[in-house]
């Protein structure tokens, strides 16, 4: 798979849940598409077909709010079919604004930011019980780094050095008020992290490749958890969203819905020359 | 008097169930003693997960673990399990719908003269109003035993509430009736109908006797089931009897006392009493001293019955 090209493609995906939806997150889904185009297609052991098995991956999204891009994938990847992704948030529809695990392919329900790490931490120390050699995956946003409980996570994966673990930090910059650093200083994470006892890796989180080399990476990493912080932009492969708070979670109008998608497609057509 | 409290009990359980069952799990934030869980912890090092003073985190560990085949017990003071980590119960065990049973330990008012920071006299109704998480307060310790091995037997996620000290027992060990999610009746009567959960059951037996003696009919149901309620159990003495005493001890805003006035209120209107603590913080005292306080005792209820026949 072209996994470059396919995230333009997945992010045209995105783009038509939220426009017709009329509700969503789309500047944090657009910053998470890389991540989760690589997690799924390259590098987690996880179908449709192995999700009850128990040595299958696992993955949680903390940043619940970013669900269209993970339903994006979930999709693609045949966990659903096409046709559902048009009941998203609609009436009676179990594709809800966040992840809950009446929906194939997810495990845990989220959307209370701060819960995710923790909820990995068990499943990572569960795989290190049965001794299994599942890797455990774990997605937060940057403005969630400023829960408490994200911290008792932390601690608790260092702690008990947990080497299937390996958390992503989407650091678009961008929360709902305006920047990180305006709402609640998230600088130096690097240190943050390895002084809770992780092994940190920095890179360029909409890099699909420089994604996959630190997923390659932290699989060789011996008693310590992962943390990887991918510098994203929020809105990435739409130039009028790029970096812009108010994209949080608006809705594109009709003309910025096609300008959006010309784009896209210009981009996907491009990544595949 | 018997010395086992009902803590101990549950660990007694676990550990039977580890030995055969490696899938049990216990977890604990610094309290494996006052959870009298060290034994567990050291003997099923492999089965236990110290968490630190971390009640966030040691519950959606344990929901982590559960996802992953575990049978979680996560055990830690009532008081700051059932509201500390409330959000972590609502999104990471019931509403992911995990195999986590929540143990509240020392509930209620059990750490006496340590003030309101240690006191859970609000847990049935926080960890009651939780969609699909289920509540249990069991009585002594007979039935303390009977329970988790019920539980063992599922895979909901669950809230127990005990004590921190040894409690008086209402059963023996050759008669301990128990039917899941079924109020044990200890007795009918045509007058007064106390339904009772937890430590309360025992000064509700007490009473019982006392008004029956004195020639006012009254039967006891012990409603260790505080949800999923046995509506049909309270339906049942409220129409045998005259007026019904609930007495809980939990605050009487949203506890048992609330839930079985709804059910008596819409099936079989009766006069009720609901004895409880106070909207505030409780006096300073040893749990003895604060129930006393409130008349949450033998003496208490019978007057109430009193006042409640007229």
């Amino acid at each position: 798979m072209n996994l470059k090209a396919n995230s333009y493609r997945l992010r045209q995906d995105i783009l038509d849940i939220v426009y017709r939806a009329k509700t969503g997150h789309i500047g944090g889904d657009f910053s998470v598409t890389d991540i989760l185009n690589v997690l799924y297609n390259k590098q987690m052991n996880v179908t449709p077909e192995n999700f009850h098995d128990p040595d299958h991956d696992r993955f949680v999204l903390s940043k619940g709010h970013s669900v269209e891009a993970l339903y994006a994938v979930l999709c693609q990847k045949g966990f659903f079919p096409r046709e559902d992704l048009k009941t998203v948030s609609q009436y009676l529809s179990k594709y809800i604004g966040h992840p809950n695990n009446k929906v194939n392919g997810i495990e845990m329900n989220s959307g209370s930011l701060g819960h995710g790490l923790s909820v990995a931490v068990g499943m990572a120390i569960a795989g290190k019980m049965d001794k299994r050699d599942y890797r455990v995956y774990v997605v937060m946003g940057d403005g969630e780094l400023a829960e408490g409980s994200v911290w008792e996570g932390a601690m608790a994966g260092g702690h008990y050095k947990l080497d299937n673990l390996c958390a992503v930090i989407d650091r678009n910059r961008l929360q709902i008020s305006g920047t990180t650093e305006y709402v609640m200083n998230q600088e130096s994470q690097e240190e943050r992290w390895a002084t809770f006892g992780w092994h940190v890796i920095s890179v360029d989180g909409n890099d699909v490749d420089a994604l996959d080399a630190a997923f390659e990476e932290a699989k060789t990493v011996k008693g310590k958890p992962t943390l990887i912080v991918a510098n994203t932009t929020k809105g990435c492969g739409v130039s009028f969203m790029e970096n812009k708070a108010g994209w949080h979670h608006r809705v594109p109008t009709e003309e910025e819905y096609q300008q959006g998608m010309a784009e896209l497609k210009e981009k996907e057509a491009a990544a595949n020359e | 008097m018997n010395k086992i409290a009902n803590k101990q009990v549950i660990c007694e359980v676990l550990m039977e169930k580890a030995k055969e069952d490696r899938d049990v799990v216990v977890l604990c934030s610094d309290s494996r003693g006052s959870a009298s869980l060290a034994p567990f912890a050291d003997t099923y090092t492999e089965q236990f997960v110290e968490v630190g003073i971390a009640e966030q985190s040691l519950v959606s560990i344990a929901a982590g673990l559960a996802k992953c085949g575990k049978k979680s017990y996560a055990a830690s003071p009532a008081c700051f399990l059932s509201t500390r980590s409330m959000e972590q119960v609502k999104v990471d065990c019931a509403y992911s719908h995990t195999n986590v049973k929540l143990i509240g330990i020392s509930g209620g008012v059990s750490y006496g003269a340590l003030g309101m920071t240690h006191h859970s006299a609000t847990d049935i109704a926080d960890m009651a109003s939780i969609p699909g998480l289920r509540v249990y307060l069991p009585s002594d310790r007979f039935q303390t035993r009977k329970l988790m091995e019920a539980l063992y037997q599922d895979n909901d996620p669950a809230y127990i509430r005990v004590g921190r000290n040894a409690v008086p027992d209402i059963y023996t060990e050759d008669n301990c009736p128990f039917e899941m999610d079924k109020a044990t009746v200890l007795g009918e009567g045509t007058d007064i109908a106390i339904i009772a959960c937890g430590e309360m059951v025992d000064a509700a037996v007490k009473a019982a006797k006392v008004l029956n003696d004195e020639g006012i009919s009254t039967g006891v149901l012990d409603m260790y089931c505080v949800k999923p309620l046995d509506t049909e159990a309270v339906i049942k003495a409220a129409k045998a009897a005259k007026a019904v005493i609930v007495i809980e001890e939990h605050t009487t805003i949203g506890g048992l006392g609330s839930m079985v006035c709804q059910v008596i209120a819409a099936n079989e209107p009766r006069k009720v009493t609901c004895m409880g603590l106070p909207d505030a913080p409780v006096i300073t005292g040893t749990s003895r001293e604060v129930f006393d306080y409130y008349h949450l005792n033998c003496d208490g209820i019978v007057a109430a019955a009193k006042q409640l026949l007229g």
